[in-house]
């Protein structure tokens, strides 16, 4: 079985700061997944700000490279990829970022960046035939070419440069996107109608999706399966059903009770974590990244990280509730740990 | 019945485009109680953050406000000169913007970027109140004093929320327009800033225009709601009426829309397209994707009426209510 992308064992640390007063971020620790040839998959990809989840990508979109661990890209090394290599993974791995603010430039009109690759990739052998598409593009994620074109980005609002950018992505038909947050500006109108989209690409043309959300709904409703990032740790990856509707992890449990429903007759449940937790800017070496919030923590969490522990066929959890479970090794997952299907 | 704190009359913001005039605030009216609670909500480019800038007097070219009122306690903030608006600015009525959280200034710390709308408007406040007021300030949205001397990217993104919500409140405003506080935040991040949000709301006794798409939050948050449909309130009612029975078709679909965790894999979208602001279709702009549309709908523009009391929607299946 080809895998097209995958991240073996990824660290990435930042630092900042002077000489002397150097801050190291651990945005991402020893993090692993990967996409298949043969099956096209949805993964989605949850977890607060600052958990990783954007260094995750701009990784494996190869922006950025691992401090620790590698990025394949069909078996290779992505910095070692020759001319013709990377040309062929720009085309094939497509990305809608997070922040539609900033990849537009606001000197140019928006079609710049849905004509840009059209160019670039060949796509079209007109300029007539290549307005189409983009008109078709535009159409598709519900928005209207005649009130979007000849356009500047300040123009626009938040919702619609973000639909200009699933429109680019959908236009070069590669066979992975990364999906940074494509709907987070979006009504739930045009959010259904934009994961529709994907989940089309997803089921006509063969595109493997990864999706990347703060919002466990939606990406519940999309994924087959699912890995949820707590400070740049896996904390609990598997098949969605099994983790949304019964989570394991104390942290995916608080996830899914914070979801506000939309009747005003069901009270949102109270918290009982404490509300300020600070980020973290260090490794924690000493035990369970949660256990400052959470409700279960035992003497064992505040001592040793946890490690994987695979829960049942589909799944795995790093929390020491489940020590009865044999222990994974993180690159397992999407091996031996993933969607039912 | 206490008076509204806020009255939007027939309020209507235009861009101006080389196609001629966009509308993208046609005509709105609503109101604000003291204290009250009130979401906006509307599909992307409907026109909320048009209005939410409108309501400060924020509009920047190409945009202008062609008509209406904005009364703020009576007072008209579209009349007032350009002076007296920004006395009232941030003091009575303030807005956390669209974004906010990422614009914060990277290289001034918290403390400063809080004093600074302070001192804008209290110019003769000396430097221990300001820096007691500031620790107030950020106590009240729950952030740890040592957070005054952090930069912004120290910050998590719900604590960065927190220093926009104690700089709206600097000053105790009788009214705080927020655009979409929390749409970049994870749900457990959102569900303790809106907490915090609802107690700063009940300690002050504030009004907030909730602006946002979110359902699911409107529903646990506000008390009253109004759908924003091509620059039109299509409904407003109370939060309650408007989810358990909403009134105008787009409400209805729009309702049916959220993905939840009980049904997977069916998307609600609403089929058709938003409508072209600079062309808007004849009659109800909603004609064209509405289920329930009648012969009347493509003649005759509704307008928003009260239908029950405390009901008011813009559709011509509904008459008015006889009073
Ligand atoms: N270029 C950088 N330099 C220093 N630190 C960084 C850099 N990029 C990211 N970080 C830090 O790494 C951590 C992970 O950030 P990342 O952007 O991946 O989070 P995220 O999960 O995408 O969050 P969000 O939901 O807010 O988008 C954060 O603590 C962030 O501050
Ligand atoms: N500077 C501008 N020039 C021309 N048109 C503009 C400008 N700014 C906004 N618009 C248009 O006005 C309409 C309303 O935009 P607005 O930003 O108010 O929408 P919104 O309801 O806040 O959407 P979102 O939910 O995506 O934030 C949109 O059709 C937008 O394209
Ligand atoms: S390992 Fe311990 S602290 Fe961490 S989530 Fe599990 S029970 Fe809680
Ligand atoms: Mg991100
Ligand atoms: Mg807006």
């Amino acid at each position: 079985m080809t895998v097209l992308l995958e991240a073996r064992n990824v660290t990435k640390v930042f630092s900042s700061g002077g000489l002397f007063k150097r801050k190291e971020t651990v945005a991402l620790e020893n993090v692993s997944l990967s996409i298949k040839e043969s099956s096209p998959s949805i993964t989605g990809v949850v977890g607060e700000t600052g958990s990783g989840k954007t260094t995750l990508a701009r990784l494996l979109l190869g922006f950025i490279a691992p401090t620790e661990g590698k990025v394949l890209y069909k078996g290779g090394d992505l910095k070692r990829l020759s001319r013709d290599e990377r040309l062929e993974f720009q085309r094939e791995v497509q990305v809608i970022f997070q922040d539609p603010f900033e990849v537009y430039n606001p000197f140019y009109k928006v079609d710049h960046v849905l004509t840009t690759p059209v160019a670039k990739f060949h796509l079209a052998r007109s300029k007539t035939q290549g307005r189409k598409l983009i008109e078709h593009a535009l159409q598709a994620i519900g928005l209207q070419p005649e009130e979007t074109l000849g356009r500047y980005p300040h123009q626009l609002s938040g919702g619609q440069r973000q639909r200009i950018m699933v429109a680019r992505a959908s236009l070069l038909k590669p066979r992975i996107i990364l999906a940074d947050e494509p709907v987070s500006m979006v009504d739930a109108s045009l959010r259904a109608t934009i994961l529709e989209n994907l989940r089309k690409l997803n089921q006509k043309f063969g595109i493997s999706l990864l999706y990347i959300t703060h919002d466990l709904t939606t990406a519940y409703q999309i994924s087959d399966n699912i890995i949820v990032l707590y400070q740049g740790s896996v904390v609990e990856v598997g098949d969605i059903e099994l983790v949304i509707k019964n989570p394991q992890h104390p942290y995916t449990q608080l996830l899914v009770a914070s979801i506000p429903v939309p009747d005003p007759d069901q009270r949102w449940g109270q918290d009982s974590t404490p509300v300020l937790v600070s980020k973290t800017s260090a490794k924690v070496n000493w035990g369970c990244k949660f256990v400052g919030r959470c409700p279960f923590g035992m003497p064992i969490c505040g001592k040793d990280p946890p490690p994987l522990f695979q829960t049942d066929g589909y799944r795995a959890v790093r929390c020491y509730l489940y020590k009865d479970a044999s222990v994974i090794a993180g690159n397992a997952i999407g091996k031996d740990v993933g969607p039912k299907r | 019945m206490k008076a509204d704190i806020l009255q939007v009359r027939n309020l209507r913001v235009y861009y101006q485009t080389s196609l001629g005039p966009l509308k993208a605030v046609d005509g709105v009216t609503l109101s604000l109680k003291p204290g009250e609670r009130f979401g906006l909500v509307g599909e992307s480019g409907s026109g909320k953050s048009t209005l939410a800038l409108a309501l400060m007097r924020l509009t920047k070219p190409p945009g202008y406000i062609e008509g209406g009122q904005v009364l703020l306690d009576g007072l008209d903030l579209i009349k007032v000169s350009e002076n007296e608006i920004r006395k009232v600015r941030l003091a009575q009525i303030a807005l956390v913007p669209q974004g906010a959280m990422s614009s914060l200034n990277p290289v001034m710390r918290i403390k400063d970027q809080i004093i600074d709308g302070i001192k804008d408007h209290l110019k003769k406040m000396p430097g221990s109140a300001l820096e007691e007021r500031m620790h107030e300030l950020l106590a009240k949205v729950e952030l740890k004093p040592e957070m005054a001397n952090m930069f912004p990217h120290e910050l998590s993104g719900g604590m960065k929320q927190r220093v926009c919500l104690a700089i709206a409140i600097s000053l105790s405003p009788k009214v705080i327009i927020a655009d979409e506080p929390t749409s970049a935040l994870d749900v457990v991040v959102q569900r303790q800033v809106m907490l915090t949000l609802g107690q700063v709301q009940e300690s002050l006794g504030v009004s907030i225009l909730l602006v946002g798409h979110d359902m699911g939050l409107m529903a646990q948050f506000v008390e009253r709601i109004g759908v924003l449909y091509a620059g039109k309130l299509a409904e407003v009612g109370s939060v309650r009426e408007v989810f358990k029975e909403s009134l105008h078709p787009y409400t209805r679909l729009l309702i049916a829309c959220p993905p939840s965790l009980e049904e997977k894999g069916q998307f609600k979208g609403i089929p058709g397209l938003p409508p072209l602001l600079l062309n808007p279709p004849s009659g109800c702009v909603f004609h064209p994707r509405c289920p329930q549309t009648t012969s009347r709908c493509s003649v005759k523009i509704p307008s928003l009426k009260e239908v029950y009391p405390g009901r008011w929607v813009a559709c011509h299946l509904y008459t008015e209510v006889k009073r």
